[in-house]
């Protein structure tokens, strides 16, 4: 693969796409800048969290409240979701045509949905069980990390979807195909932010 | 059926007690009519501020001009201008401020004027503007001004983004100023710590405020960081390699990256405290688990690398100053260079010295104190380069060259005391006393407000196309010299009497005459600042005498000044091509500076179109923030509705660039070689008389070293 | 540059291309599949003493985020050494962060417990 058709992470669209891949740089570039700052972001949250493990102030602990089949199902769906976005990045490298394109991109945003749902579902039987945020201050941290990763990927499907009805629009343009560049590294990231909460969060928790 | 709560109480908790004069009318007491009169006069200031502003706008019908040329413009040039416009009007606020606490302390034996909690939120508002409201957008405006013109870039990498973050920090700004107005401010200091800024302790606005104007200026912030580190990664002309940028861009860099990673701690602990005292969660609480010592962990993993995201561009700025006012080449760029990248590095391992006496185990003190110490090698290594610099060079005593000098000399006795606080063993006995206070104004004001003022001197011709008055520039910066001396000195030895800062009153005789001499300290800065309006004024008034359209009025060494003064909107009509370090200053040795272009190298030139974004969503971020401090529910749903249409909006925009024909490159730059022909060059014994029209002559230019 | 005269040579390139991503990306999920499976199995079925249980979780965490780096993210070692600069010193920067603070608290935690 020459030089030119990497020029940054994330997946390249190589030299038959022009300009675009020109353009791409700076805006990869600075996007993953950003990435990086919230990754320290999700990294101080994470710090306050393994602080505040021993803060449960007698109220439910990890033991009492993680559900490991959920967090399984869970992490699941976002692997898969990385693959689909993963068909959609290829489709648009390789110029499928544009149904392709956006069936995989819907396929993503429904599997994002899912997980949101399971998400949802653990929280509220987390509350059944008394695990408020106002409970203590381990819950108070457990509420810090996993609702921003969920917010996190909250506002990926929602732009998911802007992207499409974007496809829907104008097809595939400069604007859409960096959109989709971006938002592909975005939602990779977020599932490496989610091994880092299973494995932190939930399965260290259980052990 | 139960009444909506936003039904009941459409505003919130806002109410007519949250006016400044309202307790006065209701309590007539003497205590409360004194510090009444004095809240509703600074809260009629900005109230008249504004209406002055606005009548003045609309006498001379601005408004559309202000809307299309400035507020929606994505030109960095003029975002930096606004910056630090910003800058100086919440400079004006925040000296006042100072003033004020001077005078109470002054007359603060067995009581004073002012009431506790007065005070308290003076030197809140003090701190919190100082850093986020004045050096900040200060610096940021400066960067933003010169980086690209120094890299030879048209723009920098996102310029509706940059709009974007000017908007956000301009919000924070308002915010902080409409507290004035509505309600009171935190009176937590400027790193409100809790437990007390929780709302067990504070139940009023005062935390809110402060928590949603630091969240506002962090965004902004942390996107001018990524938009700079990108330019200057992205969009260097060609040839200019990193070891070629000039200082200044260097230090910008590393600033950018220290805001990149040093906001998102600061974000995640102003949200926490904000979800305790919205939501009842318990991350600094006193009860159930709370730790409120996470917090200065978290505050000073944040607040250590912004003490150096303000000074390094300040250090680029001496470092241009003291190399041009020389007459000479950087003495040790690699070794600035090296040192710059090891203060970035280092200041992310010492934020512990802010919280020595906390309890933490004495090996994690010792550890961090030697770090911290440190610190002070490569800035050494600097003053003795800019010493170097100096040394055998013609150096000439302009405005901002008095101000690098009256730095280096106090920054080091600041860097002293600096030295003596990394010891843990020290610290204990110096803590949270006026010591402290001594030494972090003598590494800010010298350090970063001095270069700051230093850098509005030096690059103000290549903005606005002429020069400030010397003579008034010169009386203000001894002002500020002898000024800050004479505040902050007595302070030092005050520190080691053991006077606590934050102190409203005290019993001890003994502190006033040094408290008398410190307050004439701070009115001295007081009229440092005054010389600095009256200069602008002089200045505009005197422009066509000091007029310097060629470019180049201090015979500078960079790309910023090798174009016209003030610069086409699209900076260079042709992109340099760079050879050497100070690429400025080679090609007018080697005589291809001022030279004609091919008639073919004009080419389009495409710059972003305007863009309503800064503003808007600055605007929607105000009303989201101001909604959140009085809990008015309603406005804080449309306004964070607001802000997410207007992003989604924004991503079906196409057809955002407009180009400039090469046709009138040419005529612009004709134009400007036209000039720089008829200009009579002069000599830099002439360069603060009428005579200097921006042109350098070559013949008697000192030691090139 | 691209003319629109793509000899079917190219054509072949570009085939031979996408089914190398597409492999990548298949590899990717595999791994990563694999390294999640192990640890929920190792905490789920096996009652193992708790610290290697813990290391365990760690490293596989830990090779399954270098795995997500170079399938999804496309990261690697010939090609780009500013965006590897970037990632690298934010790592840095992370751990002397998270460390710090871990350790801060930890201290702060032995010697300055609250009575409960």
């Amino acid at each position: 693969m020459s030089r030119e058709a990497m020029r940054h992470p994330g997946l390249n669209l190589g030299s038959h796409h022009g300009s675009d891949q020109d353009s791409a740089e700076r805006l990869m570039f600075g996007f993953w800048v950003f990435l990086m700052s919230d990754a320290v972001l999700f990294g101080m949250v994470f710090a306050t969290y393994l602080t505040s493990l021993d803060a449960t102030a007698g109220g439910p602990g990890p033991r009492d409240l993680y559900d490991i089949k959920s967090i399984f199902v869970e992490t699941l769906l976002l692997l898969a979701s990385s693959f689909t976005f993963g068909m959609a990045s290829l489709a648009l490298k390789y110029r499928h045509p544009t149904q392709r394109l956006v069936g995989w991109l819907v396929l993503t945003v429904l599997l994002g949905v899912a997980f949101l749902g399971f998400e949802l579902h653990d929280v509220a039987s987390m509350f059944a069980q008394g695990g408020l945020p106002t409970r203590s201050g381990f819950l108070s941290a457990f509420f810090d990390l996993v609702p921003l990763h969920g917010l996190h990927v909250a506002g990926g499907c929602l732009w998911l979807v802007c992207l499409i009805a974007q496809l829907a629009r104008y097809g595939v343009d400069r604007e859409t195909k960096l959109g989709i560049m971006r938002l592909a590294l975005f939602w990779h990231f977020l599932d490496i932010i989610w091994i880092a909460i299973f494995s932190v969060v939930y399965l260290a928790g259980l052990t | 059926m139960m009444i909506p709560n936003f039904l009941q109480h459409p505003l919130g908790r806002l109410d007519l007690d949250a006016l400044p004069f309202w307790k006065m009318l209701q309590q007539p007491t003497h205590a409360n009519v004194i510090n009444g009169i004095i809240a509703t006069g600074a809260a009629s200031m900005v109230v008249v501020g504004t209406v002055v502003t606005f009548a003045i706008i609309t006498r001379y019908r601005w408004w559309r001009r202000l809307w299309s040329e400035w507020l929606t413009s994505p030109d960095h040039k003029k975002i930096g201008i606004m910056y630090v416009v910003l800058a100086f009007v919440m400079l004006s606020r925040a000296l006042i401020e100072a003033a004020l606490m001077r005078a109470q302390q002054a007359f603060g034996l067995g009581g004073g004027f002012l009431s506790p909690d007065h005070f308290a939120q003076l030197f809140s508002t003090h701190g919190t503007i100082m850093i986020f409201f004045m050096a900040m957008p200060f610096l940021t405006g400066i960067i933003n001004y010169v980086m690209p013109l120094q890299i030879g870039a048209r723009d920098v990498s996102f310029p509706v983004l940059n709009s974007i973050s000017l908007g956000l920090t301009a919000a924070g700004a308002a915010l902080v100023m409409i507290s004035l107005c509505l309600g009171t401010f935190s009176t937590g200091g400027w790193f409100g710590y809790p437990p007390y800024t929780e709302a067990t302790f504070s139940p009023g606005v005062g935390p809110d405020y402060w928590i949603w104007a630091l969240t506002l200026a962090s965004l902004g912030s942390t996107f001018t960081g990524i938009n700079f580190a990108v330019t200057i990664y992205k969009e260097r002309a060609p040839g200019m390699t990193f070891m070629r940028m000039p200082l200044f861009t260097w230090t910008a860099l590393c600033t950018s990256i220290l805001m990149i990673f040093a906001m998102p701690p600061l974000t995640v602990a102003t949200a926490q405290l904000a979800l305790d005292r919205y939501l009842g969660f318990h991350y600094f609480t006193n009860a159930l688990g709370g730790n409120m010592m996470n917090f200065a962990n978290l505050f000073w993993l944040f607040g250590h690398p912004e003490v150096y995201i303000l000074i390094l561009p300040a250090f680029g700025v001496y470092s241009e100053v003291i190399s041009t006012f020389s007459g000479k080449v950087l003495f040790g760029y690699r070794s600035l260079v090296m040192a710059t990248m090891a203060i970035t590095i280092l200041s992310f391992t010492v934020w512990v010295h802010h919280f020595f006496t906390m309890g933490q185990d004495a090996n994690i003190n010792a550890i961090f104190g030697i770090a911290s110490m440190l610190i002070g090698i490569p800035t050494g290594v600097k003053i003795y380069d800019w010493m170097w610099t100096m040394f055998r060079g013609r150096v000439r005593f302009t405005v901002p060259m008095i101000y690098s000098i009256g730095f280096m000399l106090l920054f080091v006795l600041g860097g002293m005391s600096g030295i003596l606080l990394a010891d843990p063993g020290i610290d204990y006995q110096v803590h949270n006393s006026v010591f402290l206070v001594a030494h972090f104004h003598n590494m800010a004001v010298p350090g970063v407000l001095f270069g700051m003022i230093s850098a509005y001197h030096f690059w103000f011709p290549k903005a606005f196309g002429f020069r400030l008055n010397e003579r008034w520039g010169k009386v203000a910066a001894w002002c500020w010299i002898v000024g800050f001396m004479l505040a902050f000195f007595p302070l030092y030895a005050l520190g080691l009497m053991g006077m606590p800062r934050r102190t409203v009153a005290y019993t001890e005789a003994s502190y006033v005459p040094l408290e008398g001499l410190a307050f004439l300290g701070a009115i001295l800065v007081v009229i440092a600042l005054s010389c600095l309006i009256v200069q602008l004024w002089i200045s505009i008034r005197d422009r066509a005498t000091t007029r310097v359209f060629a470019g180049d009025p201090w015979d500078g060494h960079s790309l910023e000044w090798s174009i016209s003064s003030p610069p086409p909107e699209y900076n260079f009509a042709i992109v340099p091509r760079v050879t050497d370090r100070d690429a400025f200053t080679l090609s007018k040795e080697n005589g291809s500076a001022y030279k004609r272009p091919d008639a073919d190298a004009y080419a389009d030139i495409e710059l972003p179109k305007n863009s309503a974004m800064g503003p808007l969503l600055g605007a929607m971020g105000f009303a989201l923030a101001f909604g959140l401090v009085w809990h008015i529910w309603w406005m804080v749903l449309l306004a964070a509705l607001a802000v997410l249409v207007t992003m989604i909006a924004r991503g079906f925009a196409r057809d955002t660039w407009r180009i400039v024909p090469a046709e009138r490159v040419r005529q612009d730059l004709d134009r400007w070689l036209a000039t720089v022909t008829a200009t009579t060059a002069v000599s830099r014994a002439g360069e603060i008389s009428v005579a200097n029209r921006g042109l350098a002559a070559r013949s008697d230019v000192g030691a090139a070293t | 540059m691209i003319k629109s005269t793509q000899s079917s040579s190219d054509r072949d390139d570009l085939r031979e291309q996408e089914r190398r991503d597409f492999r990548s990306y298949l590899w990717g999920v595999g791994l990563a599949l694999v390294l999640t499976v192990v640890p929920f199995a190792l905490v789920h079925w096996l009652h193992l003493p708790r610290l290697p249980v813990l290391t365990a979780i760690g490293a596989l965490a830990l090779v399954q985020i270098l795995v997500h780096f170079r399938f999804f993210l496309h990261i690697g070692f010939r090609h780009n050494r500013e965006d590897l600069q970037l990632l690298l010193f934010s790592a840095l920067l992370l751990v002397i962060m998270l460390a710090g603070t871990i350790w801060i608290m930890a201290s702060l935690a032995l010697r300055m417990a609250l009575p409960t």
